[in-house]
């Protein structure tokens, strides 16, 4: 997982390369939590690019990272969801609240 | 009567570390059907689901084995995922969507909703104290083109 964190613009970006199950999902929540409560971002973006696996714990992962960017006045995004991805998201109701955006680059003005 | 072409069991402690390793070995045993991508994806997702289920809620807190046996048919896989574990106490619950007593590890509760989804059947048996088993069949269709050339 790569952490971008753009200041201008209170942006937090990660991207993740890890397959995403219980067993990696735990790293990923403390180090995104982590990052969340030291920079608290106005919007942090999940980069799902490459990742090439998720079961249900990304539902899971999603959900706790949108609570926690919350709690600190940020609100979350998902950036580069592919169809497998999209179909297991979609099952669990959370795009209703958590929106997919298709490029976010044009926000990084640095 | 269903043809059985291939079989292979396995059976590993029930660490998360595993769950890739499930599910890996069954997406490369499954590949001797010739399934898709989109299939090898919707068999890996659902193997990794009820490991992760016998992993969380068969041992909490204990390490225990996992199995997992898989069949190939002419044109179907048949997965079997079972534990010694605590059992469940009532399937329909756990099958709801979002039902789950583990949100405090962040689980949403889409397990066997995802399993359900993927799969072409799924059958879910459980004693409590005894364990449960976990059977999934999912078509694979071999109509692709230059096949038996051999």
């Amino acid at each position: 997982m790569n952490v971008k964190h753009f200041i201008e613009d209170k942006l937090l970006v990660f991207e993740i390369s890890e397959e995403i199950d219980h067993h990696t999902s735990e790293r990923i929540r403390k180090r995104a939590d982590y990052e969340i409560q030291r920079f608290m971002p106005r919007k942090v973006i999940f980069d799902l690019e490459k990742v090439n696996f998720m079961d249900s714990a990304g539902i899971g992962l999603i959900i706790g990272r949108y609570k926690t960017a919350n709690d600190f006045g940020g609100n979350l995004e998902l950036a580069n969801v592919n169809h497998k991805l999209k179909r297991i998201f979609e099952m669990s109701g959370i795009l209703k609240i958590i929106p997919i955006i298709d490029n976010y680059s044009n926000e990084q003005t640095g | 009567m269903k043809n059985i072409k291939n079989e292979m069991k396995m059976e590993f402690s029930s660490k998360s570390a595993n769950e890739a390793f499930a599910r890996i070995s069954v997406a490369a045993f499954a590949s001797q059907l010739d399934p898709t991508i989109e299939e090898i994806a919707d068999i890996k997702t659902s193997v990794s689901e009820a490991v992760t289920n016998a992993i969380i809620h068969a041992y909490p807190n204990k390490d225990g084995i996992v199995k997992v046996k898989a069949l190939l048919y002419d044109e179907e896989i048949e997965i079997e995922i079972s534990d010694t574990g605590e059992g469940i106490e009532n399937i329909e619950e756990a099958k709801t969507p979002l039902y789950t007593t583990k949100g405090n590890l962040e689980r949403s509760g889409m397990g066997f909703t995802i399993m359900e989804n993927f799969m072409d059947e799924l059958k879910v048996e459980s004693i409590v104290g005894l364990g449960t088993k976990i059977t999934m069949n999912k078509k694979i269709n071999k109509n692709k083109a230059l096949e038996n050339t051999y």
